[in-house]
């Protein structure tokens, strides 16, 4: 009997620690991992909001964390950690509270009544300024460090289906009466909004919600590559490159053979040939949007002699895209897109 | 207790069982994981040190770093420290860009390295990404090492930095 009872515990030993309470080391080793990256070592923000501030983790309640870590917020890069265990997940609630030590609220989940046609009106007046004509949220991400812009912290995206589904609209209520201490988040005595007024906000607000959280975008379809065949020997071809690259207005950074630098000096393959180029001003955009736009940088043109034919090559910017949750960026993928298309077929016609 | 832990017959199908449910339960890799990201805590010239050492103690060549910053600061515009390193490996890339030229953009890699504060991060695509793209059989075991590789990389700048 004894051993018996002594399998079945061994056997159901992780089904039984599964839903368990977790345990603040565990979460804080969840968030080192999954989620310092972005929001920063100690929560105070980066590429992602900050988390840490009391006027943010003091006033939400762990639904509203558990349900923006299980949803993320589509578009908007916080990705959606759909696979975090149940135990990891309340770790890392565990971990989050340890900031301030202190619980957070609760909220019911009641709808709160209010005239949404009024709502709208003050939502021109008071919010669209910072979060956008129709709550799409501030250009760019998270805190800047690094990258001037106007405000330090990004207003969120109110029309996120991410956050709308995570939010109750008490939450939202309080959020708005007492506003963010210490961000651009104004309170409702500061903006002169009475409970009414506030009652009609957060029922426009509600009105972006739907029925469904749109999936956020994985691997796309796109081919990997932008791939042109040139009619003309390596050499001619590689000047053509150049010019086109002038054309398009990018600065030629360098032209240097694929594996220079890591084949032995004097063994470089001379027939894979990489031209390096940048558009500063528009990295300089892009990098204010996202700033792991890096990872499609520099231009890079492969130019590789193959068989006795010389192809000309890019990476996708489209299919990069993708990865990163980030719907600002899929314009400006698109137009590096028609760029790169553009030099290719430029220098190959 | 004592009676099980002799029974290593007994001990290993559990041993196992409790690994699946394990596997069952923490299932797949995370949407998160397309790009893989570390915050290294300490100031972007050291990190850059470290990043460029581990690099190089994981098998690999530094092939070229690409100064970003200095790029746009010529051209006007305010930036903190952004560069690129790209390296890579002498049999690799000669045997991969024969077999599979189609590959070659991709080639070298590369991690993408910034200052935050006085903290610094590093970024990189996850190679596993481009399974999809290219399934050939032969390519799949390259993706799943330069993951590991890119992911030891960036644990070991992390751990040189705090000592
Ligand atoms: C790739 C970057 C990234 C990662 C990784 C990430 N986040 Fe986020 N997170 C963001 C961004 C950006 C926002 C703000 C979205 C917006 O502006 O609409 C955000 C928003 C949030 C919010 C809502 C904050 C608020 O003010 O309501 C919470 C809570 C949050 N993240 C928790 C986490 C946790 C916990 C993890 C780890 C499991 C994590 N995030 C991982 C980028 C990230
Ligand atoms: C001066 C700019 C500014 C104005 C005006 C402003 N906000 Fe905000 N708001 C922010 C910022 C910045 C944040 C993000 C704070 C943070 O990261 O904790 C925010 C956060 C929020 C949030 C929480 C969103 C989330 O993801 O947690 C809500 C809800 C909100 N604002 C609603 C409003 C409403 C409604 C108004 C108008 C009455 C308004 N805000 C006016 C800047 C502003």
């Amino acid at each position: 009997m004894k051993k018996i009872i002594l399998l079945l515990t061994i056997l159901l030993y992780p089904v039984m620690a599964l839903p368990g309470s977790g345990s603040v080391d565990e979460g804080k080793e969840v968030f080192r991992k999954y989620c310092a990256a972005c929001h920063g070592s100690n929560g105070a923000g980066g590429v992602g909001v900050p988390l840490s501030l009391p006027s943010f983790i003091d006033h939400v309640d762990d639904a509203y964390l558990i349900k923006t870590i299980r949803h993320g917020r589509p578009g908007r890069v916080m990705p959606a950690f759909k696979s975090l265990s149940k135990s990891q997940v309340q770790s890392l609630l565990k971990f989050l509270r340890t900031w301030t030590g202190n619980a957070g609220m609760s909220f019911s989940a009641k709808p709160i009544k209010g005239n949404r046609a009024k709502g709208k009106n003050l939502f021109k007046q008071k919010c669209a300024a910072c979060h956008g004509e129709v709550g799409q949220g501030g250009k760019g991400t998270g805190v800047t460090f690094s990258r001037p812009r106007g405000l330090p912290i990004l207003p969120s995206a109110l029309n996120n289906q991410g956050f709308l589904a995570s939010a109750t609209d008490e939450l939202i209520k309080q959020t708005i009466v007492n506003g963010r201490e210490k961000t651009p988040m104004p309170s409702a005595m500061k903006l002169g909004l009475q409970n009414q007024d506030i009652n009609d906000l957060v029922s426009y607000v509600r009105s972006w919600q739907r029925k469904k959280i749109p999936a956020i975008k994985t691997a796309a379809s796109d081919s990997p590559i932008i791939i042109r065949e040139s009619p003309y020997d390596l050499a001619t071809t590689l000047k053509n490159v150049k010019q086109a690259v002038i054309g398009a207005n990018l600065i030629l950074i360098r032209v240097q053979e694929l594996d220079k630098g890591i084949a032995e000096k004097g063994k470089e393959n001379k027939k894979q040939i990489i031209v390096y180029s940048c558009g500063f001003s528009f990295l300089y955009e892009a990098l204010k949007i996202d700033p792991r736009v890096g990872l499609f940088l520099p231009c890079r043109i492969t130019i590789i002699e193959d068989k006795g034919k010389v192809k000309l090559m890019t990476i996708n910017p489209k299919r990069l895209s993708a990865h990163f949750n980030n719907s600002e960026l899929d314009k400006l993928c698109e137009e590096m897109y028609e760029k790169y298309t553009d030099i290719l077929d430029e220098a190959t016609i | 207790m004592k009676i099980f832990l002799n029974k290593k017959t007994l001990l290993l199908p559990v041993y196992l069982f409790n690994i699946l449910l394990i596997n069952i339960f923490n299932i797949g890799p995370l949407l998160a994981d397309e790009i893989i990201m570390t915050r290294i805590k300490g100031e972007f010239p050291e990190a850059m040190n470290q990043l460029q050492e581990s690099v190089v103690e994981q098998g690999y060549r530094v092939s070229r770093v690409q100064r970003v910053d200095v790029g746009l600061t010529k051209s006007g515009h305010k930036t903190a420290a952004y560069r690129l390193v790209f390296f890579g490996k002498y049999k690799e890339i000669k045997m991969l860009t024969k077999e599979f030229p189609t590959l070659a953009p991709y080639l070298p890699l590369k991690i993408v390295i910034f200052a935050e504060g006085d903290e610094t991060l590093l970024v990189a695509s996850n190679p596993i990404s481009l399974k999809t793209a290219y399934p050939q059989k032969k390519l799949a075991k390259y993706f799943h090492n330069w993951e590991k590789d890119i992911r030891e990389i960036m644990d070991k700048t992390y751990a040189r930095m705090l000592e």
